[in-house]
């Protein structure tokens, strides 16, 4: 089976006048298909980067990458991504639902694929029926972020790609969401890579977490997560999830003092 | 029997506090009732005492009419030579809406240039603020010469007025668009036109619509001050000669319809925002 994302040697440079940064030396990895990666690392590391570069939003200065078996190009062009963007990114002029219907509207798609879920439904899944015809200054963070992240799911992407979603949320929120997550991720059965410099969430949520260094951004470890698929938030206090918890930390701390 | 007693009490615990609740909505909602008349009378009265002190003042200081009328005089102008003011209006008013969106036609269409074409923003937007900085007074005369004594030069005026504000802000617009939006749009492989009506145009709007409502009352200024020279009709033309004449009940009745008519085309332009921008802008300004 081809690898989900397959990332050979990625290095990006962003060329300025005044100083030219390394975000990216050398990065390789690989996301077995329906599997959850988490992208962990200090703020500055290069996450945001290597998440656009796998979605085609930067080509990288050197290294190949390749996305469900293609460049991610034609990935993207057949609309075999779904973004989530930190601060949500809906445009406040439309609705939820009006949100989550723009993947229609644009870029040639005028249609669903046949069985995938409609927009309705997604907002269901989300958790959102109910608040289709509110605007986003009428929803909280927790609720424009799943407003992002059903518009994400339209059209039944095949990777899921997402940016530190639950960055600007309260715990609370955030934990809640984590669950829902892992649950639609069950349900959808997509690919999942997700960005996030927790490293509570990195480990709760993926079943693999993939731990970058900074200045140059590089991998610090790649570490397996052998916590049973079916979890809730209560494993975060089996001695297991410490444990790994503890490590994820240690890989860290490493790279923070090369 | 206290068992009883203790059900009756749950039953009616819900039913209590969503009676306290429909008691709160309806003070809440009378509260609101009062806020909103009180908002509507305290200017009336604001008004209304200005008036009386303009009146008191004419009559204790014994004001000749040539250099200030009585309200009372002025109301009797108004009425008097309404249709004088009216045929006056007219005009003015043709000047300024013609000009109005002539140009803010002409704005959003060069922002909408600008914006595609960076190098042509770099090329002629020093030009175009070169040209803002010539004062009305001046642009006028200069305008006159070229188009003669007609209506041209005075809608020219008013969409040489309007121009500008809306230029600025219409380029501020489509240019301040989050760019995480922009990056969506890519992921979705949107087209760059679909970029524009999807993202740039409706984020520009509420700017687009800040810079209108100043254009609505600049726009009726730029018609009455290009009427100042040398025309024979008009809200401008009637305030010179009102003012020549020593005709001061005629000059503030002219004033007064001018204003009026600026008032109108400002709230004209209120409605149509409310109508079309019905969300609240993510950078409110
Ligand atoms: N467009 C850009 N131009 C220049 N430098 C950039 C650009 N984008 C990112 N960088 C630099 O690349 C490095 C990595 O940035 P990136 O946004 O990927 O970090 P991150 O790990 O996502 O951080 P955070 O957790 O704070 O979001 C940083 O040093 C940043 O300054
Ligand atoms: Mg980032």
């Amino acid at each position: 089976m081809t690898a989900a994302v397959d990332c050979r040697g990625v290095s990006v440079r962003f060329l300025s006048e005044r100083r030219s940064v390394t975000a990216l030396e050398d990065v390789s990895f690989e996301v077995a298909p329906g599997g959850f990666m988490s992208l962990l690392g200090p703020s500055g590391c290069g996450k945001s980067t290597l998440l656009r570069v796998v979605a085609d939003l930067i080509t990288p200065s050197e290294g190949s990458v390749s996305v469900l078996g293609t460049t991610p190009q034609e990935a993207r062009r057949a609309r075999a991504l779904g973004f989530v963007f930190q601060d949500a990114a809906l445009l406040p002029w439309r609705t939820a639902l009006q949100n989550v219907e723009l993947p229609l509207e644009v870029g040639g798609r005028r249609s669903l694929p046949q069985g995938a879920a409609s927009p309705r439904e997604l907002l269901k899944l989300v958790g959102l029926s109910g608040w289709e015809n509110s605007y986003p200054h009428e929803l909280s963070g927790g609720m424009r972020q799943r407003v992002a992240i059903a518009r994400a799911l339209l059209g039944g992407p095949r990777l899921l790609l997402m940016d530190e979603p639950f960055g600007a949320l309260d715990e609370i929120t955030r934990d809640r969401l984590n669950e829902e997550l892992r649950r639609i991720w069950m349900e959808t059965g997509a690919t999942i890579l997700f960005v996030t410099h927790s490293v509570y969430e990195a480990v709760y949520l993926a079943d693999r977490v993939l731990a970058l260094a900074a200045h140059p951004g590089r991998v610090a470890a790649m570490e397996t997560i052998g916590l049973p698929r079916d979890r809730d938030l209560s494993i975060r206090d089996t001695p297991e999830f410490v444990a790994i918890a503890a490590r994820m930390r240690a890989h860290l701390g490493h790279g923070a003092i090369h | 029997m206290t068992d009883l007693a203790t059900h009756a009490d749950i039953a009616a615990a819900p039913r209590a506090s969503a009676d306290r609740l429909r008691a709160e909505e309806e003070a809440f909602l009378a509260s609101q009732r009062r806020d909103r008349l009180r908002r509507r009378i305290l200017p009336a009265i604001g008004v209304a005492s200005f008036i009386l002190l303009w009146a008191a003042l004419v009559t204790v200081f014994k004001v000749p009419p040539y250099v200030a009328p009585s309200p009372q005089a002025v109301v009797a102008t108004l009425v008097a030579r309404f249709d004088v003011l009216m045929a006056n209006l007219l005009p003015t008013a043709i000047e300024a809406i013609s000009g109005f969106l002539l140009g803010n036609l002409a704005a959003i269409v060069i922002a909408t240039v600008f914006v595609h074409r960076k190098s042509l923003e770099q090329a002629f937007f020093p030009v175009v603020v070169l040209i803002n900085t010539i004062p009305v007074v001046a642009k006028a005369p200069i305008l006159v010469l070229l188009m003669g004594n007609g209506m041209e030069p005075k809608i020219a005026i008013a969409a040489l007025i309007c121009f500008f504000p809306t230029l600025v802000n219409m380029v501020r617009g489509l240019e301040s668009v989050n760019p995480q939006a922009l990056e969506l749009m890519r992921v979705l492989s949107a087209s760059n036109s679909e970029i524009f009506f999807k993202l740039r145009l409706m984020n520009a709007l509420p700017y687009l619509f800040s810079a209108l409502k100043i254009a609505a009352s600049t726009a009726v200024i730029g018609a009455i001050v290009a009427e100042w020279i040398g025309s024979t009709t008009g809200i401008g033309a009637l305030i010179i000669q009102s003012t020549y004449n020593f005709d001061s009940a005629m000059l503030y009745a002219t004033v007064i319809v001018g204003s009026t008519f600026s008032v109108l085309f400002f709230l004209a332009i209120t409605g149509l925002e409310r109508l079309f921008v019905r969300w609240r802008p993510a950078n409110a300004h």
